[in-house]
């Protein structure tokens, strides 16, 4: 009744091809844009911007980039957490090397910095594919982490091996650091999260996002037609190690603060980030948003419902947790392989029809 | 005898030993993946929960027993018995048979036809449900497992390298028989794929699920088989690793440790698993040995593996003896 094209009438070609053409859609989004900058910053507080907005947030960004590559792409990786480690190091080291440099400016930095790296771990993609490639990029993983154990000059020689945050702040207020204020983290994520999935959406739809697609339906028919893989697979890989690099950052310097990157940025790291974009649904920018969602909601979600309500001790939760995320994996690949984004396409198409399907 | 020729013979030794384990548990990959297609991430936490059963199997633990007792207020932990070794390989053997039924008739039957990345994607699911369903059934501490395999240092080796070299190597009993044993399942399994009938479906699926079908080739046994053939290597796979250094959840990662072996080997090969398994053995002990700890901090390891198969691949994409991948549109 509301969701249709009917009526809604396009007198010029910006108009015809916007993001969202259909008014209901395009109000929706206002609408969740204001919700997420104007009304939510009033209301979070300490507890829901550190267990869900804030991972939420950054888990979005890495999402989005693995979609690229792996969705849009067609290039499998299980190097996200070496990459998003890249991120956490490169934001390190400018932090403390670049005091007076605002924080925006470096997270960016070390986006650039991540997506050099992720073009040298993309070259063999052009020689090797399939779970090969799969394979090799575990090699990014593994090294990655190694090197940023070992080199001291990583974590500027402190004792711990750790990196940690120093304090920074933004336009006057802090964001990061121990003293920092739930709804300045929240809001200077939000707005890494809202400008990755414009820029992602866009370059997605636009004549880069066609070649990549192209390469993922069939690399060889791909070439034939004029799409140069080389430089295909390489943006790819550049602009998603961008984004997981900038998450990466997000992650040690605002939501973290203190990194061990072993145990941050191992190889669960890249398996829950993967998850995330299989579940939210492989090629869509919604999708890499709705897995984030459902994976970071769930286990607050259990561990209120076996911690807190039901009163089993924390690890059998954890086992369970388990076995509910691998169970839940698997029943959503045998009932919807094209995950939540899919059964939004699909509620979209009824929602047209809707009250008169006939 | 120069000592440092001496030191880089007894790890070359160490490191075919290794080598052997890496591709006891590739065996397990490589099974699966020619007969369905299917890279079986699971492989490593099929192991795991092999030793975890054949170790709670042992203790006479009852299953689920932590669950049990937190949802009925119970307090149940031991049946009282300890099952002799043998008869518990056996039960075991049978919970992973019942494994791969479930696996097929629940997970991959209903996949039929996906594309190759949704499958990898059902077993790295399928990894972190066995995981979780491990550690509900038997608990998550440490077990260790004994089923009568000799261990420490072989004094036969020691004493004789150290008549002749003046060095005595240091190998553990374990190793030799792990690698023993290794080599036994590989020349079982070769004869099996290609002595008996089932075998030779088990081959004919390999090439073409639909030729197979075909002449009468039921395809969900034979799926059903490799997976319990594949459970049954991890079996042996985990009681190697869970005797050297305990049931725990480290034991999963050796699938980690088994990638690299069949990326140098190919994913289809057999002989493959083998030759991949002692080159990364052998080389990244050689390389930690000489260049890791000297020179880049240690713990080289890690990485060593994955950064070799990598350069290789970029020469020969489909590994040393992988089927040569063409590719039209």
């Amino acid at each position: 009744m509301f969701y249709r094209e009917a009526g809604d009438f396009s007198t010029s070609y910006p108009e015809d091809s916007q993001t969202f053409p259909i008014k209901f859609d395009r109000y929706r989004y206002y609408l969740v844009l204001f919700i997420a900058i104007v009304v939510i910053p009033f209301f979070i507080n300490d507890y829901w911007v550190n267990s869900l907005f804030l991972p939420f947030l950054i888990y979005a960004i890495a999402a989005i980039g693995l979609n690229i590559l792996v969705g849009y792409c067609g290039q499998v990786s299980l190097g996200t957490g070496g990459f998003m480690a890249v991120g956490a190091y490169a934001c390190y080291k400018l932090m403390t090397s670049f005091p007076d440099v605002s924080m925006v400016i470096l997270v960016l930095l070390s986006g650039l910095i991540t997506a050099l790296v992720g073009v040298i771990f993309g070259l063999p993609s052009l020689r090797i594919k399939g779970f090969y490639l799969a394979v090799a990029t575990l090699a990014a993983q593994f090294f990655l982490v190694w090197l940023f154990n070992r080199v001291p000059w990583f974590y500027n020689y402190s004792a711990s091996g750790q990196i940690s945050a120093p304090e920074r702040t933004f336009f006057g207020i802090e964001i990061t650091g121990p003293n920092t204020q739930a709804w300045a983290t929240y809001l200077f994520c939000l707005m890494f999260v809202i400008a990755s999935a414009y820029v992602a959406r866009n370059l997605t739809r636009g004549s880069m996002g066609r070649k990549w697609m192209a390469i993922r339906d069939m690399d060889i028919a791909a070439e034939i037609i004029g799409v140069n893989p080389l430089r295909a697979k390489l943006t790819a890989f550049a602009v998603s190690s961008f984004f997981i690099g900038i998450s990466g950052a997000l992650f040690f310097a605002i939501y973290l603060g203190a990194v061990e990157v072993g145990e941050v940025f191992g190889i669960q790291k890249s398996f829950l980030v993967l998850f995330m974009i299989i579940i939210g649904g492989l090629g869509s920018i919604f999708g890499s948003f709705a897995g984030a969602a459902f994976l970071v909601l769930l286990p607050v979600a259990l561990k209120i419902v076996g911690v807190d309500w039901l009163d089993w001790p924390t690890d059998i939760v954890a086992h369970l947790q388990l076995v509910i995320v691998g169970g839940l994996i698997i029943v959503f690949l045998i009932a919807e392989p094209h995950g939540l984004a899919q059964l939004w396409r699909v509620a979209k198409e009824k929602l047209r029809l809707w009250p008169f399907p006939h | 005898m120069p000592e440092q020729l001496a030191f880089a013979l007894e790890v070359t030794a160490n490191g075919l030993m290794a080598g052997v384990l890496y591709a006891l548990v590739a065996l397990g990959f490589v099974l699966i993946y020619k007969a369905s297609g299917i890279f079986n991430y699971a492989q490593g936490v099929m192991a795991l929960f092999a030793a975890l059963t054949l170790a709670g199997i042992i203790d006479g633990q009852v299953p689920f027993s932590h669950l049990i007792n937190a949802v009925f207020g119970t307090d149940v932990h031991y049946f009282g018995w300890n099952a002799p070794a043998f008869l518990a390989i056996l039960l075991t053997m049978v919970v992973m048979i019942g494994l791969a039924y479930a696996v097929q008739r629940l997970v991959f039957r209903h996949l039929v036809g996906q594309e190759p990345i949704i499958l990898f994607m059902a077993t790295i699911g399928l990894a972190y449900f066995l995981e979780g369903v491990g550690d509900l059934m038997w608990g998550s501490d440490i077990k260790s497992i004994d089923v009568g395999l000799p261990q420490g240092m072989n004094t036969w080796i020691d004493d004789s390298t150290f008549n002749t070299l003046g060095y005595g190597f240091f190998i553990d009993n374990l190793d030799i028989v792990a690698s023993i044993i290794a080599a036994l399942l590989v020349i079982i399994l070769v004869m099996f794929a290609q002595y008996t009938k089932q075998g030779r479906a088990m081959r004919a699926v390999a090439d073409d699920h639909q030729a197979a079908l075909s002449v009468g080739v039921s395809l969900n046994f034979i799926w059903i088989l490799v997976w319990s053939l594949a459970g049954f290597v991890a079996l042996v796979a985990g009681i190697m690793w869970g005797t050297k250094s305990g049931v725990q959840f480290s034991l999963s990662l050796i699938a980690l440790k088994a990638l690299p072996v069949l990326m140098l080997g190919g994913f289809t090969s057999i002989p493959g698993a083998i030759v991949g398994g002692l080159i990364i053995g052998v080389g990244e002990k050689l390389f930690e040995f000489l260049i890791g700890a000297p020179f880049l901090g240690g713990a080289t390891e890690n990485w060593f593996a994955y950064m070799l198969a990598l350069i290789f691949l970029v020469f020969r994409p489909q590994g040393l003896f992988g089927e040569k991948i063409i590719e039209r549109v």
